[in-house]
C-alpha cells in the first residue's frame, strides 16, 4: 500500500511575502489529488515545500510514517515532473531516465534493463539514444514521466505537466498518467489550473486561493455541491443572488430578494436553508419566463446570446447582472421585463457572503 | 537555393578581412625578415630572430612568468566566477539588482588605476611579493569578464533542470557539478579564453605591478622597443600567438573531451 501525505498547519514565505497560510491537506495511499487554481493561488508553491525546494516555515509534512519537514530534497524521495519537462540536455533519452537509478547506486547493466523497460513502458523504446532536444513535447513529456516513474517513489507530483502540450495530446497524456498511477497505486498530486482536467483524472480536487484550499472534495461534490462562493464560482455557478427567509412552511420557504420580490424554494430539494444565504445558479439553473407571473427574480433582457441549444441572456436584476437561460422557440428582445425562475436541481445554498 | 551576395558586399566584407588580418599579416612576415632592423615586406626570410629570443634570458623568463600568471590568474577568477555567477542567476530574484552590477564594476575603472592602487595597497602597503601581486591584480583584471561570460549562459539555463536532479537524489553539490556546470561549457570555455587573452596581454596593470627580477612578457616586449629596434619583438609576438592558439586548443579538447567521456 502506498503510503498517505498529509500536511499539517503549513505556511511558506518567499521574503516576508506569506504564500502558504496554515494549509492543512492529506493524501490518501494510492489516491490522486489536484491542487487546482489560478496561478498565484499557492498550488506550485505547496509543490515545491512538499518536494522540499521552499522550506515549510511552520508545519509539519509527513509521507507514510516519515517526517519530511527537516529532510533536504534530493532524500525526500519523491518523483517530480515538472512543466517544461526539466530534461538533462547534455544526456541522451536513457541516461536521463536512469539518472535516478544512478543516484541510487545500482549497476550499469541493472540501470540500462529498468530504463529500457520503462521506456518500452510509455512508448520510447527507439528512442533511447537521443538527445531531448531530438524529441517532441509529447515525448519530452513521457521521459519525464519514465524519470520520474522509473524509481518507483512513493509519491509523484506533477506540476502542470500538460500545460504545454496541445489540446489532443493533452487528453491523450492525462488519461495515460492516470492508467500508470493506478496501475502501479502511487500517491500523486497534481498541480494544475485546468478545473476540467483536474476534475476528469482526480479522485480529489483541493481548489486553492490566496495559498489556502477552499474545498477539498471528490469532482462530484465540488461541482454539484461548491462550500463557498469562491468555489461556486469556479465551478460556473455565476449567479449568486443574496436572499433572506420570510416565512417557513414545513420543507417549502418563501424568501425575499432586494427590491422585495419574492422566491419559493423546497428544502427538500435544495437542503435546509438557512435565514439568510445566497442561491447560486449556473446559466442554466436559472430559466427566463415572460409569463405573467409573481414570482421569481424580476429583470430585464440585455444581451442575448446563441449556443446552440439554448439562448443565453444577460439580464438586468435588483440583485445586479445575472445569467440566464431562454429556449430556443421563443427568443426575447432586448428591454423586455421578465422573471427568473431558479431550477432548484441545478442551485445550491451557500452562506451568506457577511455570515462567512 | 542560393542567395547571390551583392558586389559591394562582397567587397566591404574583403576590406574588413584586411583591416582585421593586416596587422597579423605584418607582424608575421616582419618576424621572418632577415634583417636588423623591423621592416614589412620582409627581406629575405629567416628564422634566425625566433632563436634570438631564446638566446635572450629576459624573453624566455618573461614569458614562462605571463603563463603562469595568465593559466593562474584565469583559474583563480574562474574558481570565484563560476560560484558568484551561479549564486547571482539561480537568486536573482530574491538578491538586489545592483549586486551582479558590483561584479561588472571593475571593467568601468581604467585598467592603469586598478594598477595603480594595486601598487600602492598591495605591494606597498601589504608588502606582497611581486608575482603575489601580479597575480591578484590580474585576477581582478579578468573577474568581471568571467562572471560576465558565464551569467550569460546561466541566464538561458533552466534550474528546474537541477531541482529535478535533486528530487531523484543528487545532493545540491552534486546536482551542479553533473547537471549545471555541462550546460554551462561553453560559457565557462568562452570566459577562460577571454580571461587568459585578457591578462596574457595586460601591459597597463602590470606596469606598475611587476618589479625587480619578476615581469611579463608585454612589459619585456616594451622595454626591448624603448632601446632597440629588432624584429625580435616581432618574432616574440608570434610566438606569444600560437602559444595561446596553443592553450586554447587545449582548453577546448580537455573540457570538451572531459565532457564527452563523463
Amino acid at each position: 500500500m502506498a503510503p498517505a501525505l498529509s500536511l499539517s498547519h503549513v505556511s511558506a514565505h518567499y521574503g516576508a511575502t506569506r504564500i502558504l497560510d496554515d494549509l492543512s491537506l492529506r493524501v490518501d495511499g494510492g489516491e490522486l489529488v489536484s491542487l487546482l487554481g489560478a496561478s498565484g493561488c499557492g498550488k506550485t508553491t505547496t509543490l515545491r515545500v512538499i518536494a522540499g525546494f521552499l522550506p515549510a516555515t511552520t508545519g509539519t509534512i509527513t509521507l507514510g510514517g516519515t517526517d519530511l519537514t527537516r529532510l533536504p530534497a534530493h532524500r525526500r524521495n519523491i518523483g517530480i515532473v515538472f512543466q517544461n519537462y526539466a530534461l538533462f540536455p547534455h544526456l541522451t533519452v536513457r541516461d536521463n531516465v536512469a539518472f535516478g537509478l544512478k543516484q541510487r547506486g545500482m549497476a550499469a547493466a541493472t540501470r540500462a534493463r529498468e530504463a529500457a523497460e520503462i521506456l518500452k513502458i510509455v512508448g520510447l523504446a527507439d528512442f533511447s539514444d537521443r538527445f531531448p532536444a531530438a524529441l517532441s513535447g509529447g515525448q519530452r513529456q513521457r521521459v519525464a514521466l519514465a524519470r520520474a516513474l522509473v524509481v518507483r517513489p512513493p509519491l509523484l507530483m506533477f506540476d502542470e505537466p500538460l500545460s504545454n502540450l496541445d489540446a489532443k495530446l493533452r487528453i491523450d497524456m492525462r488519461v495515460e498518467i492516470r492508467q500508470l498511477q493506478q496501475s502501479n497505486g502511487t500517491t500523486a498530486v497534481f498541480v494544475t489550473h485546468d478545473q476540467e482536467e483536474a476534475f476528469s483524472i482526480s479522485d480529489r480536487v483541493a481548489i486553492m486561493d490566496s495559498g489556502r484550499i477552499h474545498q477539498f472534495d471528490t469532482p462530484e461534490t465540488l461541482y454539484q455541491r461548491p462550500a463557498d462562493s469562491f468555489v461556486a464560482r469556479f465551478v460556473g455557478f455565476v449567479n449568486l443572488v443574496s436572499l433572506q427567509v420570510s416565512q417557513r412552511n414545513g420543507a417549502i420557504v418563501t424568501t425575499q430578494g432586494p427590491g422585495g420580490y419574492r422566491l419559493l424554494l423546497d428544502q427538500d430539494r435544495l437542503g435546509p436553508i438557512p435565514d439568510r444565504f445566497m442561491l447560486a445558479a449556473r446559466p442554466d439553473g436559472l430559466r427566463i419566463s415572460d409569463a405573467d407571473i409573481d414570482e421569481g427574480i424580476p429583470a430585464t433582457v440585455g444581451i442575448r446570446t446563441y449556443l446552440g441549444r439554448t439562448y443565453h441572456y444577460q439580464v438586468e436584476t435588483a440583485s445586479g447582472p445575472l445569467t440566464a437561460t431562454g429556449s430556443l422557440s421563443d427568443p426575447l428582445g432586448a428591454g423586455r421585463h421578465v422573471r427568473l425562475i431558479p431550477d432548484l436541481d441545478q442551485c445550491c445554498i451557500l452562506p451568506d457572503k457577511e455570515s462567512t | 537555393m542560393i542567395r547571390r551576395l551583392s558586389p559591394p558586399l562582397i567587397g566591404f566584407a574583403v576590406l574588413v578581412y584586411i583591416f582585421l588580418m593586416g596587422p597579423l599579416i605584418i607582424v608575421i612576415g616582419a618576424s621572418l625578415s632577415d634583417t636588423t632592423f623591423l621592416t614589412f615586406p620582409p627581406q629575405g626570410l629567416s628564422l634566425r630572430w625566433f632563436d634570438r629570443i631564446f638566446e635572450m634570458a629576459a624573453f624566455r623568463r618573461t614569458m614562462v612568468t605571463s603563463f603562469q600568471v595568465a593559466m593562474l590568474a584565469t583559474c583563480f577568477a574562474l574558481l570565484v566566477g563560476i560560484p558568484a555567477a551561479y549564486a547571482l542567476n539561480r537568486y536573482r530574484i530574491q538578491l538586489p539588482g545592483w549586486l551582479s552590477t558590483l561584479f561588472v564594476l571593475p571593467v568601468l575603472v581604467p585598467e592603469i588605476v586598478l594598477g595603480f592602487s594595486l601598487l600602492r595597497s598591495v605591494q606597498v602597503g601589504a608588502g606582497l611579493p611581486v608575482f603575489s601581486a601580479l597575480l591578484i591584480g590580474h585576477t581582478l583584471l579578468v573577474l568581471p569578464y568571467c562572471v560576465r561570460v558565464i551569467s550569460a549562459s546561466l541566464s538561458s539555463f533552466d534550474f528546474s533542470i537541477e531541482e529535478a536532479a535533486i528530487s531523484l537524489g543528487a545532493p545540491p553539490w552534486q546536482a551542479f557539478f553533473v547537471v549545471v556546470l555541462p550546460n554551462i561549457r561553453s560559457g565557462v570555455i568562452a570566459a577562460f579564453i577571454l580571461a587568459f587573452i585578457t591578462s596574457i596581454n595586460d601591459v597597463s596593470v602590470a606596469l606598475f605591478l611587476t618589479g625587480p627580477g619578476i615581469s611579463t612578457l608585454p612589459i619585456q616586449i616594451l622595454a626591448h622597443v624603448e632601446q632597440f629596434f629588432d624584429p625580435v619583438v616581432a618574432s616574440v609576438s608570434v610566438l606569444l600567438m600560437v602559444l595561446t592558439v596553443a592553450v586554447m586548443a587545449i582548453v577546448e579538447r580537455t573540457l570538451g573531451l572531459t565532457f564527452l567521456t563523463r
